[in-house]
């Protein structure tokens, strides 16, 4: 098969557009592009002129799946641009919504939009018919997630409570007491979780990749919420406020969302697999006992195993949701005022959201309005990379016979492994920052 | 015969379609009483033959126009749900500067790459049948919602402010703590869920009644002094109330 034509329109099973556009002439890939083709957002356009407080409840609108994630980088970067620092309560409060989604995201990728392929199905749909169990569980797992958000933000999409300085609402303890309830209760999901994926067959790919993510130094925790910019091929710390040393951007005509590099490497990855090879010393234990178990190991070269990956990061926020719940329930929770701004200026914010690394930086005007600001996703960083990927997966299958559809089953596979997040990713700045 | 159910996206973040994911007590029976036959998010197959479409997003681009013109014509029953597809929603914020600088700044030489138009509620471009407003919208109206539909009964939202449902939660009003909460204007459905938890409300729901909103203007302006400005950016977050003045 010299010649091979692949076209998919809106690649399903994604959150956002993508098209999928693959050709080989006489054996060699000619062209081979990930499409973005998502509308343009204006994002960093609607923030300008708007008030600093305002921006983690518009920037959270980027997307319903990681808007906890959002309001965290956002309420992170414009503290940081306010001189603010928040109490310690109001850290634990934010740690615990952001597990709720991190379990929340991760378990809707792997059961709804990842199992169907290795299942030979279309959706979680015919699923709900052959495999009633497994949707349960997974529709479980998933309510749990919810409702932890819901009882720290008021919701899951779009959380209410948190803003720049805390919090404007507080769990009760019996709340807290119901969720650790459940949360220890789900361990015996988690075990049936891993038991399936321990049988899933995963495809095989090993491609040399440079993997970015935040890391606390010194004997800190696996790291979600703080942390600095290492990656496996340059492990020397980078603050937060000098990510562009890290992170750099170009623009492609075929994509809506902007492409990014390393000085490293022309492409790189971020997300759990990411965080894993990085972090993994300071998985929970029980985390770690299931890597074991489903046979990842660090450092992993095989994208297809984000969703592995993924699998073992849910069993850490887990345990480390029912840990923050007792550090709570230990100390009491009281109602605190949100701290106010001692100045106004720059700031940047960072947080290892589900899909992985992500910036909110702003500049605000004398009065706190935002003149400003620069928002660099997840999934933008990884596209170089899928595309890279897919560069490595066609010939190898080309070689090995495949077919087109064979070929196309794994292209989307690989690219649903990414859990990319296309309404996140599109918007790009071009912009001058003056210093 | 199970109603044949689609769930589209235009321009958002596509919270209204994972909030009926959300659904998790609800989502099986909900799959027993209608056929999903659309649904790029959630499933592979994609069929045409459609009798209720649902819609999140606002019609931003020439390709959404295109869009929601093919889906009214492929559904029997065309429903927007959310802020974004029933208001134009936190798209429209953009409709309030110029295209040249909002364009320019995000995507500068390069803006011509990225066709876009001002941000519309799908209503501006096709008929739409019914609207399940919010951001996001409100899980539990959306069931209301469909089991209205199959059991055939009138479908209505309510006609009255957040701040009945504010005062049935019991929560103490906001402007006594000094924030300006849209509240009185907005149209309820929500259970005032944003007081509740603390913060004001923003006006996702729309407007509830041009009365309701002339009435909240004035006591915004005569008995709590806010700048009529101020109001303004309030009401334009989720594209609630796009006129220069206020009535």
């Amino acid at each position: 098969m010299r010649n091979v034509t692949i076209d998919v329109k809106h690649v399903t099973r994604l959150e956002g557009h993508g098209n999928l556009a693959v050709r080989v002439r006489d054996g060699e890939i000619t062209s081979l592009q990930l499409a973005i083709v998502e509308s343009p957002r204006f994002f960093e356009s609607f923030l300008r002129g708007r008030m600093y407080d305002e921006a983690p409840h518009i920037t959270c609108r980027i997307c319903g799946i990681c808007s906890v994630g959002h309001t965290t980088a956002s309420v992170k970067g414009i503290e940081a641009a306010c001189g603010i620092e928040v109490s310690d309560q109001t850290i634990l409060l934010r740690k615990l919504l952001f597990f709720g989604e991190q379990i929340q995201s991760h378990v809707l990728h792997l059961y709804f939009l990842a199992v169907p392929d290795f299942l030979g199905v279309g959706s979680v749909i015919p699923l709900a018919a052959t495999h009633p169990d497994v949707v349960r569980r997974a529709l479980r797992m998933k309510k749990l997630a919810n409702d932890l958000c819901a009882a720290v933000g008021g919701r899951h999409i779009h959380p209410i409570a948190m803003h720049v300085g805390g919090f404007t609402h507080t769990p009760s303890d019996e709340e807290l007491l119901g969720l650790k309830r459940r949360l220890e209760a789900s361990r015996a999901d988690l075990a049936e979780t891993a038991a399936l994926f321990k049988q899933l067959q995963v495809p095989a790919l090993l491609r040399d990749t440079e993997y970015v993510a935040l890391k606390v130094t010194g004997n800190g925790e696996y790291a979600f919420y703080d942390g600095e910019i290492v990656s496996t091929k340059d492990p020397s710390p980078t603050k937060p406020a000098d990510y562009r040393n890290r992170i750099v951007e170009s623009v492609v005509e075929h994509s809506a969302a902007k492409h990014c590099r390393s000085p490293q490497s022309p492409s790189y990855a971020v997300g759990a697999l990411a965080r894993f090879n990085n972090n993994h010393g300071q998985l929970h234990p029980a985390a770690r006992n299931v890597a074991g178990e489903v046979g990842l190991k660090a450092p992993c070269r095989n994208p297809f195993h984000n969703n592995t990956a993924q699998l073992v990061e849910t069993v850490h926020c887990i345990e480390s949701s029912i840990a923050l719940i007792d550090t709570m329930l230990q100390h009491g929770l009281k109602a605190e005022p949100c701290v106010r701004p001692q100045r106004f200026d720059r700031g940047v914010g960072l947080a290892e959201v589900p899909r992985g690394l992500l910036v909110h930086e702003y500049m605000l005007d004398d009065r706190g309005r935002i003149e400003n600001a620069n928002l660099i996703i997840p999934t933008g960083q990884n596209l170089a990379n899928i595309e890279a990927d897919m560069r490595a997966i066609v010939p190898a299958m080309l070689e090995a016979g495949s077919s087109k559809e064979e070929i196309t089953l794994r292209l989307e596979m690989l690219i649903r492994a990414y859990d990319p997040c296309i309404s996140c990713a599109t918007h790009f700045l071009d912009i001058e920052w003056v210093d | 015969m199970k109603p044949r159910i689609a769930i589209f996206s235009l321009t958002g973040c596509e919270g209204c379609s994972l909030a009926i994911l959300e659904l998790e007590d609800q989502l099986l029976a909900v799959l027993d009483a209608v056929e999903i036959v659309n649904f790029r998010e959630g499933m592979t197959e994609r069929a045409w033959d459609i009798d209720i479409g649902f819609v999140d997003g606002a019609v931003s681009t020439p390709g959404d126009e295109a869009e929601i013109r093919h889906y009214r014509e492929s559904c029997k029953v065309l429903v927007a749900i959310g802020a974004c597809a029933c208001l134009g929603g936190i798209n429209t914020l953009k409709n309030h500067q110029l295209a040249a600088e909002y364009r320019g700044y995000v995507y500068g030489e390069r803006a011509a790459w990225f066709p876009t138009t001002a941000a519309r509620p799908i209503a501006a471009v096709v008929k739409v049948d019914y609207e399940l407003p919010g951001c996001p919208m409100v899980k539990e109206e959306f069931l209301r919602f469909v089991k209205h539909l199959l059991a055939g009964r009138q479908f209505r939202l309510p006609d009255y402010a957040v701040c009945v449902e504010c005062k049935k939660r019991g929560n103490p009003c906001l402007y006594d703590r000094g924030v300006v909460c849209l509240g009185p204007m907005t149209r309820a459905g929500c259970d005032a869920i944003c007081p509740t938890y603390g913060s004001k409300c923003e006006a996702c729901r729309g407007i509830v009644s041009p009365e309701a909103l002339a009435a909240a203007a004035l006591n915004l302006r005569d008995q709590y002094h806010v700048p009529q400005e101020e109001v303004l950016a309030g009401l334009r977050l989720y594209g609630a109330y796009q006129e220069e003045k206020l009535p």
